[in-house]
């Protein structure tokens, strides 16, 4: 351990300084390319297993295309939208929890946490309940409140500039407010909507079928570069307000813009399976873990996203008594690691 | 102003002189007291179902049951009651957790304690088969007693101790990952959630006098135990060191204050379900007549938690007749702001 040898007495040398560079970027590509496999695989499981299983063969020949008596129907129409939803949502939460976690120097300052979510989830309840909408109007609700919502933390949070503890503890009270909506709506709702509401609140990819997928992977194919661009200007921002400034990257202009993009991906990604509890919150710290600060974290982040949605729907529906959908399993595997993690950064004060 | 000062902050408010000072707490608490009439007499007279005044005095006081009117009027007596002990439960306990904590934000909704005492309730519901109030009350009460500790506990690791941001954040944190569990609960089984939607949204409308008299021993030690506590609480607010300095039992004080704001809070929970923001918006108010000191502080606190949750139980069952909105849900509509007003006036350093 380095932390217990006495004050360093060489300076390390360029070629020092190089090889550790090289070691680093090596295991960040082990890494992402690990995770990549990693998805594909579950994904490939996800498809075969089920109800029905089938021979990866079979559902090989389903995916180019050609028409097999069974497994047409069970992989094609049910499986492989399903699997698509999850990877891209996992995408997007991974990716814009992690936007918001090292724009706010906070690991606990993913939006699930500090009321983002919350505005998606609070229109598409009362929207279910009192207004009894669904399809394309419900997720279009969901993401427009999901911004309007995000848009007023922020103003509220405005005060000769926005500062990072201020927006999460305004993003807390309005999520109280807006779960309290939530309670009020469930209340008022038959039992019948009210299990369907409360599914919607936990996340799921129960109701992810072909329609759905084509405007969610459109809305993310313009949303996720947007992001990865905007996101060269994180690092600047982690130094703080006037390091930022200094290093040319305006700070306000920057994080409005950041938050905005990681915003609608969260809220697009939420309109279309229900807020998958943690994952938002999980992807960055493990993907952290990962890659031990080799870089930029939002690819990783994005690919542990994806993993822990796919892993959790293959959990929740096959290896659990009953068929729980998606965002309870997260949610049950989540919560001790947020305590732990709660613990930790407590202790050590670490950012991320 | 005495808003923006620390809760607790040394001495009295600057430049108010003690006499002065007497006679606005003085005229500070002979005006909650009245707030408190008011309340209560809005309380009665007011509901989904509209009556005269004679109705209203015969009601409390002469009940004739075949009169509908009438009996509206003594079913709210119960619930006026419970508002009363409820909304002053809410209001000394959250002095008394802003007081022990040297933390503005402290409040027993945000710091998770109700989502605890949720978390209890639905495992009893589930596991045990329980249908009545009086017995979630002790559920109720066990998960808001360990859910405050835990959340305590890990805000409070690390050098800086529990700072209100992440006493904020480990509140919110708790209540997601208790939330979770709740809703893995509740998703199985359909049943539950039926019971437990209601009274998941804190509300005085299911108040009876056998339960009342259940909760109220809780009450009195609590608030007996915090105003037994109000000079340590004083020392507290200079500092650890200063108050051990001035010959306090810092850790009994604190012992102490910790489980009157557990008894007072867990069983606000229990007997009316969570209720938000009145335990942290009353204190605040408190504090601009009262000044810092906890022996004005705590008995104004518990006035004006009473007079507030009377009232807005009032407005919840006017604006929406012929239905009523629930206490639970007013207070968080109402409070949300004021709680972003707090952290607005403040510096972000502060806290």
């Amino acid at each position: 351990m380095t932390a217990v040898l006495p004050p360093a007495t060489t300076v390390p040398t360029g070629a020092t300084v190089a090889r550790g560079r090289r070691a680093r970027l090596r295991r960040r590509r082990v890494v992402l390319l690990v995770l990549a496999v990693a998805v594909v695989a579950v994904a490939g499981v996800a498809l075969c297993v089920g109800e029905r299983s089938y021979p990866p063969s079979e559902v090989l020949r389903v995916l180019l295309g050609e028409q097999v008596p069974g497994a047409s129907f069970n992989v094609g129409v049910l499986r492989t939208p399903r699997v698509l939803t999850g990877v891209l949502v996992g995408i997007a939460f991974g990716m814009g929890g992690v936007v918001f976690q090292t724009m706010l120097r906070n690991p606990l300052a993913s939006p699930d946490i500090i009321g983002v979510s919350a505005g998606s989830s609070a229109a598409a309840v009362v929207a279910i309940t009192m207004f009894g909408l669904s399809g394309t109007t419900l997720s279009a609700v969901a993401v427009v409140a999901g911004l309007v919502v995000a848009a007023a933390i922020y103003a509220l949070s405005w005060r000769s500039g926005v500062q990072g503890a201020r927006l999460v503890l305004i993003g807390i009270a309005v999520g109280a407010m807006l779960d309290s909506v939530i309670a009020y709506a469930l209340t008022r709702a038959g039992v019948y909507d009210a299990s369907e509401a409360l599914r919607w609140l936990t996340g799921s990819l129960n109701s992810a079928f072909w329609p759905g997928v084509a405007p969610l992977a459109g809305a993310l194919a313009v949303l996720v570069p947007t992001l990865l661009v905007l996101a060269r200007r994180l690092p600047a921002l982690q130094l703080g307000d006037d390091a930022a400034a200094g290093l040319g990257v305006r700070p306000d202009r920057s994080r409005l813009a950041l938050l905005l993009v990681a915003v609608a991906v969260i809220a697009v990604a939420t309109a279309a399976t229900g807020p998958i509890a943690f994952v938002a919150f999980l992807s960055g710290p493990i993907a952290h873990r990962l890659v031990r600060g080799t870089g930029p974290l939002l690819v990783p982040a994005a690919l542990v996203g994806a993993l822990l949605v796919l892993v959790a729907d293959l959990v929740g529906q096959h290896l659990l008594v009953h068929r729980f959908p998606v965002g309870v399993v997260t949610g049950v595997l989540g919560a001790p690691y947020l305590l732990w993690l709660l613990a930790r950064t407590n202790r050590s004060g670490g950012s991320l | 102003m005495t808003l923006t000062a620390a809760p607790g902050a040394p001495a009295a408010p600057a430049g108010v002189r003690p006499a002065a000072l007497r006679r606005r707490r003085t005229v500070g608490l002979a005006l909650c007291a009245l707030a408190v009439l008011l309340a209560v007499v809005a309380s009665l007279a007011f509901g989904t179902r509209v009556v005269g005044w004679s109705d209203v005095v015969a009601g409390v006081f002469a009940p004739d049951t075949s009169d509908i009117a009438q009996a509206a009027v003594r079913s709210r007596v119960a619930r006026t009651v419970l508002g009363l002990l409820v909304g002053a439960a809410l209001g000394v306990g959250g002095a008394v957790l802003q007081g022990l904590t040297r933390n503005p934000l402290a409040d027993p909704a945000l710091l998770g304690i109700s989502s605890g005492a949720s978390l209890a309730v639905v495992l009893g519901i589930m596991l045990l088969g329980l249908s009545t109030l009086s017995q979630y009350v002790w559920l109720a009460f066990a998960g808001a007693a360990i859910s405050s500790v835990l959340v305590y506990a890990i805000a409070s690791l690390g050098r800086e101790g529990a700072t209100p941001l992440k006493l904020a954040l480990a509140g919110a944190a708790t209540t997601a990952a208790l939330g979770s569990a709740v809703s893995m609960v509740l998703l199985s089984r359909t049943d539950v959630l039926d019971t437990f939607r209601f009274w998941q949204v804190g509300s005085l409308g299911r108040a009876s006098f056998p339960e009342i008299a259940q909760v109220l021993p809780f009450l009195v030690v609590g608030t007996v135990l915090a105003l037994g506590c109000a000079r340590g609480m004083d020392a507290i607010a200079l500092g650890d060191d200063v108050a051990v300095g001035l010959g306090r039992r810092v850790g009994a004080v604190r012992a102490v204050g910790g489980a009157a704001a557990v008894l007072l809070c867990g069983t606000a929970v229990a007997a009316a379900g969570p209720i938000g923001f009145v335990g942290l918006v009353v204190p605040h108010l408190a504090r601009t007549f009262t000044g810092p000191s906890h022996r004005w502080l705590l008995p104004s606190s518990a006035a004006l938690g009473a007079a507030l949750l009377l009232a807005a139980d009032v407005v919840g069952r006017v604006v929406a007749r012929p239905q009523e909105i629930e206490v639970g849900i007013v207070t968080a509509v109402l409070g949300a702001p004021v709680f972003i007003a707090i952290i607005r006036r403040r510096k972000v350093a502060e806290l």
